[in-house]
C-alpha cells in the first residue's frame, strides 16, 4: 500500500516510473560527472575535464524533463500522500542534482586552469575531499532509489565531518599561499574548487532530507550544526556564487 | 478550562454501532465532531459512512431494522437512550443536505419556510420574509431568486436546488450541518459554489459532510476521518492525512492503490 505498490490506475504507475527513472538517471551522470571533474583534477586531464564541461547539458536536459514530467503528473493526478511526497520531492531533489552537475562542471573547468600553472601539494587533499563528497552523492542517491530513510540520515551526519575537512584544508591552503605567494593564482583555484565540492555536500544533505522525507513523511526539522568557518578567516562569503 | 487546546467537540460518538437486521454496518466507532469546522468523511463505498452521518440526528430511526447502540452526544447532551434529545427538535439543530437535491413540489418560498412553519419558528409576513431571505442569503441563492420566489424549487437547476435545500437546513436556525455527497449530482462549476458555500458556512455551523471525491474532503474539510469497514482506520487534521497519513490503509486508499 505504500511507495512502489501498483495503483489500480495502471498508467499512473506508468507516470511515476517516468520520473523516478529520469531521476536516476540523473543522478547517475552527476555521480559520473563529480567522479570525472576529481580524476581529471588529480591527473591534470584536460581531455577529461573538457568531457565534463561538455556533459553537464544532460544532466540539464533531464531537469527539464524532470520538471515538465512532476507538473504533468501533479496537474492531471493530483497526487496525494507518498504519490504527492514522490512527485515534489522529484521535483526538489532534480533541482539539488542539477546543482550538483553544475559545481562538477566548475571543478573541471578550474581544472583546466590549473593544468596551465605549476602543480600544487594540496591537489591531492583536495581530492581527498572530493571523494568523500561523491560518497555522500552516491549513498544519498542510493538511500533515495531504495527508500531507505536510515541511509540517508546516515549520510545528512557525514556533511559535518565534510564541513570540518573542508575548513582544515581552507587553513592550510591559505597557510600555503601566506608562505609563498607565488602559489596564489593555483591556491586560489584550489580554495574555490574545495568550496564547490564542500558545496556538493551540502546539496547531497538536502537530497538526503527529502529523501527522509519522502519515505517517512516527517520533515528533519532541526537545523544541522554547520562547521563552516571559513568565512571567518578570510572575510569571504560562506557561500559565494560561482 | 484552559485558554488554549483544540477547539471543544461539538458532538461525540463512542462505541457507536449500528445493525441492519443481522449485519453490522458500524463497529465500534469513536469520533468527535469539532465546533466550527468541516469534518469530511471518506472511504471505499459500503464502509459506513453515510450510516455513521444517520446516527448524528437519529435518521437510522427511521429505517426499518436498523439498530443503534453505543452513545452520540450534541453539547455534551445524550442524543440517543432515556433523556436523549427529541428527534424533531435533534434534526433542527442537526441538519441535513442530501446526495440528490429533494427540494419539496413547492415554491421557492415554501420550501425554506417549510421548517419554520412546522416548529412554528416564526409568524408569517414580515418575519418569515426575513428567515427566507437570510437563509437564501447564507445559502448564496439570494441573488439568483429573489425575482422568481413564487416559482416551482423544481424548477431550478441541480446546483440551485442543492442550495436551496442548503437554505432549507439553514432555516431552521442548526448549529451542525450534516452533508451527504452533496456535490455527486452536479457539475464541477456547481459544485464549486457548494464548496464556496461551505466554506462560507464554517463560521457559524459545525459541518460534517461524506464526500466520493478525495479532492473536495482535501478543499473543503480541516478533519479528515478515513472509514474501511464499518471501523474508523484514521482521523486526522486533513492536510496531514492527505501529505502523511498515519496508517497504510489510508494511504492505499486516498493514493488510489484499493478501493
Ligand atoms: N437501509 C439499509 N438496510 C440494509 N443495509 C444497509 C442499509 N443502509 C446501508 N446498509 C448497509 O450498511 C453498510 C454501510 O452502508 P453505508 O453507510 O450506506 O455506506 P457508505 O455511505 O459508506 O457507502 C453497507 O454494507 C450497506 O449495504
Ligand atoms: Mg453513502
Amino acid at each position: 500500500m505504500t511507495i512502489g505498490e501498483q495503483h489500480i490506475v495502471k498508467s499512473y504507475d506508468v507516470e511515476l516510473g517516468k520520473l523516478g527513472d529520469a531521476l536516476a538517471r540523473m543522478g547517475g551522470l552527476a555521480e559520473t560527472q563529480l567522479a570525472s571533474a576529481i580524476q581529471a583534477l588529480e591527473n591534470r586531464d584536460g581531455e577529461l575535464a573538457g568531457e565534463v564541461v561538455g556533459g553537464d547539458s544532460r544532466i540539464d536536459s533531464l531537469d527539464t524533463f524532470i520538471n515538465e514530467q512532476a507538473i504533468k503528473v501533479l496537474a492531471l493526478r493530483a497526487p496525494v500522500a507518498d504519490d504527492l511526497r514522490t512527485v515534489v520531492t522529484a521535483l526538489k531533489i532534480a533541482g539539488e542534482v542539477e546543482r550538483i552537475g553544475d559545481l562538477a562542471a566548475n571543478v573541471a573547468k578550474r581544472s583546466l586552469v590549473l593544468n596551465q600553472l605549476p602543480p600544487v601539494a594540496q591537489t591531492r587533499s583536495v581530492s581527498r575531499l572530493g571523494r568523500l563528497s561523491l560518497a555522500m552523492v552516491k549513498d544519498v542517491l542510493d538511500a533515495y532509489l531504495g527508500g531507505d530513510a536510515e541511509r540517508a540520515l546516515v549520510v545528512r551526519d557525514r556533511d559535518q565531518e565534510l564541513d570540518e575537512i573542508h575548513s582544515a584544508l581552507f587553513r592550510e591552503i591559505l597557510t600555503y599561499m601566506m608562505e609563498d605567494p607565488r602559489t596564489i593564482t593555483p591556491c586560489s583555484h584550489l580554495l574555490f574548487i574545495a568550496k564547490n565540492l564542500e558545496r556538493i555536500g551540502d546539496h547531497a544533505t538536502n537530497i538526503a532530507e527529502m529523501t527522509h522525507f519522502r519515505i517517512t513523511g516527517k520533515a528533519l526539522s532541526e537545523e544541522r550544526i554547520k562547521c563552516d568557518t571559513t568565512a571567518s578567516l578570510t572575510g569571504m562569503p560562506g557561500h559565494d556564487e560561482l | 478550562m484552559p485558554d488554549q487546546g483544540p477547539p471543544s467537540p461539538k458532538m461525540t460518538a463512542r462505541h457507536l454501532a449500528v445493525r441492519y437486521g443481522g449485519k453490522l454496518a458500524l463497529k465500534d466507532v469513536d469520533l468527535d465532531i469539532a465546533a466550527g469546522r468541516v469534518t469530511a468523511l471518506i472511504g471505499p463505498s459500503g464502509c459506513g459512512k453515510s450510516t455513521f452521518l444517520r446516527c448524528l440526528n437519529r435518521m437510522n430511526d427511521t429505517i426499518p431494522g436498523a439498530s443503534v447502540t453505543g452513545e452520540v452526544t450534541l453539547d455534551g447532551e445524550p442524543v440517543y437512550g432515556q433523556g436523549g434529545l427529541d428527534p424533531v427538535l435533534l434534526r433542527a439543530r442537526v441538519g441535513m443536505v442530501f446526495q440528490r437535491p429533494n427540494p419539496f413540489p413547492k415554491t421557492i418560498y415554501d420550501n425554506v419556510a417549510f421548517g419554520p412553519r412546522l416548529m412554528g419558528l416564526c409568524r408569517e409576513g414580515a418575519d418569515m420574509d426575513a428567515v427566507v431571505q437570510s437563509s437564501l442569503e447564507s445559502a448564496g441563492l439570494w441573488n439568483e431568486v429573489k425575482d422568481r420566489l413564487g416559482t416551482k424549487g423544481t424548477g431550478l437547476s441541480g446546483g440551485q436546488q442543492q442550495r436551496l435545500c442548503i437554505a432549507r437546513a439553514i432555516a431552521v436556525g442548526p448549529e451542525v450541518i450534516l452533508m451527504d455527497e452533496p456535490c455527486s449530482a452536479l457539475d464541477p462549476i456547481a459544485t464549486a459554489k457548494i464548496e464556496e458555500l461551505i466554506d462560507s458556512l464554517r463560521d457559524h455551523y459545525t459541518i460534517v459532510i461524506v464526500t466520493h471525491s478525495m479532492q473536495q474532503a482535501a478543499r473543503v474539510s480541516q478533519i479528515t476521518a478515513f472509514f474501511h469497514l464499518g471501523a474508523i482506520i484514521e482521523v486526522g487534521a486533513t492536510e496531514q492525512v492527505f501529505t502523511a497519513p498515519a496508517k497504510e490503509l489510508t494511504q492505499g486508499y486516498i493514493t488510489g492503490r484499493f478501493g
